[in-house]
């Protein structure tokens, strides 16, 4: 293993300190591992967070039009339910707060038991959960789809809402209708070393890619040959298209996002594909963002997220923001 | 019987298993899910340990308290929030106590797997620590004794070897399907340690199963 860090156990620590001295825009409430912003306590608050390793998510969609707070846990492990009740507590003002989970048992958990720790508060939260990858099966059987990438766009469409002064059960509506409406799936060309393992995720061969990845370097549903760029895309839009309700004549934004170690040439290959064969299918793009959005650490590799669009969802996503990894 | 004396050597002897054993819990975590459970628990319990050495009562339902709110604000992921329940549990079943007998243990445990089933909404055969959790606390259930105690242990660790045969139905496991078939449930061997401690602190003389040998 080889890493561009000093004390293992200081990983987060230091991360969060230098994005601070970066952007002084952001506060690291003291002693958490909760970034915020200035607080603006006439409009709902939106937390969200995971485990670290994802950057520039969580903490680099904090700001206006955004997030309110992001909570960071350790590396690929969700926060504690201690950290996100700081961060409720720092933002909330008289609008309540939204919580926005990525569905993972330890996420989920976490931050259901922090919303109970703060509703005990008399902070009135609510909690939606994002289930974007298509590459899992859905049951009701199982803790259902994972989520990814796609959960940007709900940050956005959801803090455009708050920001606009929607009251808290609507901008909840809105967070669970871009949920519904976006869909992705990942692939993965090498794994990532998570720094206090020192071992990688997993064993590909230089000749295999493995398909249906998720963000913290857990194998996929399957493993395959690498083959060209233009058959990774369709693999993996195929499985989106079977799965989202996306006709000819609708209105989508596209997400092309690296997973920590491709090259944006790499992935502006991929988006070639994905605007050919979205505009066969005469399926309209409204917005394309191509780049790092949500990693998995050093893994190579990249996902697509497809937001289906309506009329309001199309003004929120397009609404201004301001924030490290999401300007509009 | 459980005293406090006792109940805070079981910390520290589960610690220190659990200190042996991180690469092993990492090692199938990351054969199945992402890698860290050893090192999330050895975190946590390292935390538990110590402010159980710098808070001395004579209270066994405190101890158990401030045992769960430590793993719950430091080991983070799915075991956290589960292994807190357990000592929550705990905590509520021996409040105001110095010490318990084999009966108090066992309803304890009884509480503590029912919290793990509320809390984590799994299932018996769903290759998770309800697996090992539900045949232990039956085990006891059906004799809340000291040899209750032992037998307890000795079927938490089959039970442990036998979630290698399962698909997973919940956790980051469940992800990967049938793949997750072949390997261990890394919260099951964990779990299963902790009765294995437990019982030990209580019996003395467990022989301490060959985890490496047998699950890697």
């Amino acid at each position: 293993m080889k890493k561009l860090m000093n004390e293992v156990g200081h990983y987060v620590d230091e991360m969060l300190d230098g994005i601070v001295l970066a952007h002084p825009e952001l506060r690291r409430l003291p002693g958490t591992t909760v970034l915020v912003r200035a607080k603006k306590a006439d409009k709902v608050a939106l937390v969200s967070g995971g485990g670290s390793g994802h950057e520039p998510a969580h903490g680099g969609f904090v700001g206006p039009g955004m997030l309110d707070a992001a909570v960071a846990g350790e590396m690929f492990t969700s926060p504690t339910p201690d950290q996100i009740l700081e961060a409720i507590r720092a933002v909330h003002g008289d609008q309540g707060v939204l919580l926005i989970v990525k569905n993972y048992t330890g996420d989920v958990m976490n931050f259901e038991m922090a919303a109970e720790m703060a509703t005990m508060e008399g902070i009135h939260v609510e909690q939606v959960v994002v289930d974007d990858d298509v590459a899992v099966q859905n049951s009701t059987h199982t803790i259902g789809r994972r989520g990814i990438a796609g959960t940007v766009f709900v940050h956005k469409i959801a803090g455009a809402a708050a920001e606009a002064g929607y009251p808290l059960e609507t901008v909840a509506q809105i967070a669970k209708r871009t949920i519904a409406n976006v869909h992705s799936m990942g692939v993965a060309l090498s794994p990532c070393t998570v720094p206090a393992s020192g071992q990688p995720s997993f064993q590909l061969a230089d000749d295999e890619i493995e398909i249906g990845i998720g963000i913290h370097g857990e194998p996929g549903v399957r493993r395959e040959p690498i083959r060209p760029a233009d058959d990774v895309v369709d693999t993996l839009l195929d499985t989106i298209l079977e799965n989202a309700a996306i006709q000819a004549g609708d209105d989508v934004a596209v997400l092309v996002n690296g997973l920590g170690a491709t090259p944006l040439s790499e992935l502006y290959i991929a988006n070639r594909r994905i605007a050919k064969r979205l505009a066969e299918q005469s399926v309209n793009i409204q917005q394309t963002r191509v780049g790092e959005y949500m990693t998995s650490l050093e893994m190579a590799g990249f996902s697509i997220s497809l937001l289906k669009l309506d009329h309001e969802l199309t003004k929120l996503l397009n609404a201004p923001a301001t924030t490290i990894a999401w300007r509009s | 019987m459980l005293t406090t004396s006792a109940f805070v050597a079981f910390i520290q002897a589960y610690t220190n298993r659990l200190d042996e054993l991180q690469p092993l819990l990492d090692q199938l975590d990351n054969q199945i899910g992402d890698g860290d459970h050893g090192t999330n628990m050895t975190r946590g319990f390292h935390a538990a340990n110590e402010r159980l050495t710098s808070t001395p009562t004579d209270d066994l339902g405190a101890l158990s308290q401030t045992v769960a709110m430590t793993l719950l604000s430091s080991v983070g992921g799915a075991s956290g929030p589960l292994y807190a329940t357990v000592f929550l549990r705990f905590s509520a079943q021996w409040k105001g106590q110095s010490q318990v007998d084999a009966k108090e243990i066992t309803e304890a445990i009884v509480q503590a797997r029912d919290g793990l089933v509320v809390r984590g909404k799994a299932h018996v055969g769903e290759k998770t620590m309800i697996d090992v959790w539900s045949p232990a606390a039956q085990t006891l259930q059906e004799n809340p004794t000291v040899s209750g105690l032992l037998k307890a242990a000795t079927v938490a660790a089959e039970a442990a070897v036998g979630t290698r045969e399962l698909v997973a139905g919940k956790g980051r496991a469940a992800y990967l399907g049938e793949r997750s078939r072949g390997t261990c449930d890394p919260g099951s061997v964990s779990s299963a340690v902790f009765f294995e401690e437990f019982a030990n602190v209580i019996v003395g003389g467990v022989e301490k199963t060959p985890w490496p040998t047998l699950v890697s």
